[in-house]
């Protein structure tokens, strides 16, 4: 009990602090703007003829996914940061799990990245894109396993940078490649074997091609859109999951104690 | 770290001095199961460090050389956070829906250190020395059995420094709570029940503040007399140990200074007892050990 006490008030943590840091909130707005508004819209408008789906929708749907992978896994900065100024020693010298510790962190930034899903679909409202609002509510569930995944990629990258500085700067470099790689907007059916090797070991590719499996299941698109099935997605991901948040957690600890 | 061998007793107030880079921080954080040590043996509260770290970190208290709060919370978030890691009240999202105790508690410590009106402020706004309270008050609120105290007052002005160490005895005096202090103001050390001096990762000497004193350096009086020859003839004659070609500085190993000054009868211009500190004893032992080192 005591453990989950720790989570919640962890996780409470974070999302108090996002909601008293009004430029994240406006700043976490602009890259979905960017993809759904400008690259999204104007891909539609040259280039939707021959695709035979909506390409607006894939976008949003694409972008959806990479948000809440990226925006957990960029808020578990806030570990590098909380290290900085000294507060993560409160923290790492209660009586409490280190796994646990971590997974409130991630849990924190989940809901965080939630908050940001809301004014996606806000703008997706406002930039009229066609969505079929029932399917998105089935994503909700995947959104959580998302979210986590994210979290658990945060933390193995997270481990492995010593300051704030170093992770500002090289955390762009890990995540950036991986939109296009992924296919958040651009479609990564045929690929060149190069790009189809780092296509496939990049994680945010099957958080993507998840939340589309779902999104487009049973429709006439799910073929044009989806590269593996919901199943395999699930699988690559639970995987992954595990093998990032442990290994990530021990190099974290490991760093915090040999500090 | 080199065999560094201690044991401190329930209640004990223990202060450990040496300085800077001579492994004060690094005991501190093998002892608060932050650090692992490399060697040896190490217990707190009966639970070892290793083993039984999570007992360990239940049972102990710490202030940290560097604040570790945050200030994006208001001071009395940071201590809600706390209180619920450490398992002494459950999870709830807001103040108002927190137990009746946990709000009690909170009031009763805050008031105490005078702090009550801004509990609810966000701690950007505190100074130094009102920060420090405020991690007091948090590491006292899963009643640990021993607290750990890592130069606390460094970076506090006097006043601040003055209050804060009013507060402290106070909490020794009522938790009987077992202290492990490190500083570099070594009068913030004179109370301690036994002092430790730590240089290159070695203790150098332990024991009571008097008896390291009388280790190292000796109590001495200052005389003085406007008819100096006179006091110096005297002083010959009656076979005093003294110093100086004036004032003269008087031993007071051997001999009492109220019976010296009994047999004078040269009239004295100046008259001072000196007790030696515990800084000067430490600045003598460390001394001795730049002497020896060369």
């Amino acid at each position: 009990m005591k453990e989950i006490n720790a989570i919640l008030t962890i996780a409470h943590r974070d999302l108090v602090k996002l909601f008293r840091d009004r430029t994240r909130l406006i700043f976490s707005l602009i890259f979905p703007f960017i993809f759904i508004g400008v690259l999204g819209s104007s891909l539609q408008s040259n280039l939707s003829g021959e695709l035979g789906y909506n390409f607006l929708t894939f976008v949003f749907v694409g972008v959806l996914a990479q948000t809440l992978f990226q925006s957990t896994a960029s808020g578990i900065i806030s570990l590098v940061e909380d290290r900085e100024n000294d507060f993560s020693q409160e923290i790492f010298i209660s009586p409490v799990s280190r796994y646990s510790i971590i997974f409130g962190k991630i849990l924190g930034e989940t809901l965080v990245a939630f908050a940001g899903v809301v004014g996606i679909l806000v703008l997706g409202v406002v930039l009229q894109v066609p969505l079929d609002w029932a399917r998105l509510l089935t994503l909700l569930p995947f959104g959580l396993i998302v979210a986590l995944f994210g979290g658990a990629f945060g933390i193995l990258v997270m481990a492995n940078l010593g300051g704030q500085r170093t992770a500002n700067q090289v955390f762009p470099f890990i995540i950036f490649p991986q939109f296009f790689l992924a296919g958040v907007f651009n479609p990564i059916q045929n690929l060149p074997p190069v790009l189809l090797f780092l296509s496939r070991i990049s994680p945010m590719t099957y958080a993507v091609d998840l939340f589309r499996s779902v999104y487009y299941t049973g429709t006439a698109a799910f073929d044009k859109t989806v590269i593996f099935g919901t199943l395999v997605n699930m699988a690559a991901i639970f995987v992954m999951f595990l093998l990032f948040f442990s290994i990530g957690t021990i190099l974290f600890v490991r760093s915090e104690r040999n500090r | 770290m080199d065999g560094v061998s201690f044991e401190v007793k329930g209640g004990e107030f223990f202060s450990l001095l040496g300085p800077n880079g001579a492994g004060k921080t690094t005991t501190i954080s093998v002892l608060t199961t932050t650090l692992n040590k490399t060697s040896g043996d190490v217990k707190i509260a009966g639970y070892d460090t290793e083993t039984h770290a999570s007992d360990v970190r239940q049972n102990i208290g710490i202030i940290f050389q560097n604040p570790s709060l945050d200030i994006n919370l208001s001071a009395e978030e940071n201590v809600r956070l706390h209180a619920i890691l450490y398992g002494v009240f459950p999870y709830r999202p807001t103040y108002t829906l927190m137990p009746e105790a946990y709000k009690k508690q909170v009031m009763e410590l805050a008031e105490l250190l005078g702090i009550s009106e801004s509990i609810h402020k966000p701690i950007k706004t505190f100074s130094g020395g009102m920060k420090r309270k405020l991690e007091i008050i948090r590491s006292l609120i899963h009643k640990p059995k021993v607290l750990f105290l890592d130069e606390p007052t460094s970076g506090l002005d006097p006043a601040s420094r003055r209050s804060l160490w009013d507060y402290l005895e106070e909490v020794m005096k009522n938790e009987n709570m077992t202290v492990f202090l490190t500083t570099h103001y070594l009068e913030e050390a004179e109370d301690a029940d036994r002092v430790a001096i730590i240089t290159n990762g070695k203790i150098e000497m332990m024991g009571t503040p008097n008896s390291i004193k009388n280790k190292l350096l000796e109590d001495h009086m200052t005389i003085d007399a406007k008819n100096r020859s006179g006091l110096k003839k005297e002083l010959d004659s009656k076979k005093v140990n003294y110093s100086g070609v004036g004032p003269f500085k008087v031993s007071l190993k051997k001999q009492r200074a109220q019976e010296i000054i009994k047999n004078l009868d040269t009239k004295l211009s100046l008259l001072d007892i000196q007790r030696p500190t515990l800084e000067e004893a430490y600045l003598q032992l460390i001394q001795q050990k730049i002497h020896e080192g060369n």
